[in-house]
């Protein structure tokens, strides 16, 4: 990214921040209808963030309904500190694991198990040719659910970075402060993540790639 | 510095969002110029990237939306928010 793309994007980001600004000041004034404008932009994340913790659809609504209602009663608490987006996802994540640990039958336990990060392997499949799946290959349901499949079998260290980065698609920083960790450790997460959906997912995407055109003495074109 | 295979595998995912120094991208770059295989690991690693990120893989629930703003409406009516 130039100094220049560095520049135009801070001062987008600066834009969005003083309009969402702007709408809170309104809403905390009176005009409440506003409310459903300014959440619009975040209800699929807090929905995904939700799902993945509950990995069920009908709690992950419930869930995200309470976290909606109480994000508007405490939208006096929303300095700007943060993109509002930030905000809210660390209100759902909390949310959705308060939710757990009440319905946990050990509530003093971690609700996850403590993962050693320092072991593990982290080598991807290895492979000389890679066709391209394109985008359009998502309209097949068996590949949808084979990612999905693989997002949520993620130990949930890894899959929440994943979701937050390239789901939500949060920068690091942000990533960082919605989980309470530091950028370094959302980079190394994520390279690890990225890693083990690589190899888990290479040998059943194949499957997806478009056929290949032979040409002349048989080599692909 | 010529760097190897498994070097090239610890900066993938940096690589994939432009988060190297000029100098380490040159260099995987290079290799990647000539190695295959870390081509290939990093075209499948960057698809599987592009395509997790489609809205479609988690799709949010038929009326999801309309039932939330619902609930809203019946909150907002009960007053101010902050209160």
């Amino acid at each position: 990214m130039t100094k220049q793309q560095v520049s135009t994007e801070i001062q987008a980001t600066a834009v969005a921040r003083e309009a969402t600004a702007e709408v809170i000041a309104r809403i905390l004034a009176g005009e409440t209808q506003l409310f459903h404008q300014l959440i619009k932009p975040v209800e699929r994340g807090v929905f995904v963030m939700l799902y993945m913790l509950l990995r069920n659809e009908t709690d992950a609504e419930d869930v995200a309904q309470e976290t909606f209602i109480k994000i508007y009663r405490n939208l006096q608490n929303f300095r700007g500190e943060s993109k509002f987006s930030t905000w809210v996802l660390t209100i759902a994540r909390n949310e959705g694991l308060g939710w757990l640990r009440k319905r946990s039958s050990r509530p003093e336990e971690p609700l996850e198990p403590v993962l050693d990060e320092s072991r593990g392997d982290f080598t991807p499949a290895l492979l000389t040719d890679w066709r391209e799946v394109p985008p359009e290959a998502l309209e097949r349901k068996e590949l949808r659910d084979c990612l999905g499949r693989a997002i949520l079998g993620l130990p949930p260290i890894y899959r929440d970075v994943v979701q937050l980065r390239d789901i939500d698609e949060l920068d690091v920083q942000e990533t960082a402060d919605v989980l309470g960790i530091t950028p370094g450790s959302v980079k190394v997460r994520l390279h690890r993540a990225r890693t083990m959906l690589q190899k888990e997912l290479v040998p059943v995407l194949k499957s997806f790639a478009p056929a290949t055109k032979r040409g002349w003495f048989g080599r692909r074109v | 510095m010529k760097i190897d295979c498994k070097h090239v595998w610890q900066h993938i995912s940096a690589y994939i969002d432009g988060d190297v120094d000029a100098a380490l991208r040159a260099e995987i770059d290079l290799h990647l110029e000539h190695c295959e295989i870390c081509s290939a690991v990093l075209d499948s690693t960057r698809n599987v990237v592009v395509l997790m990120a489609d809205a479609r893989v988690f799709e949010i629930p038929a009326g999801f939306s309309d039932r939330l703003h619902r609930r809203l409406d019946s909150v907002l009516a009960e007053g101010a928010a902050g209160g």
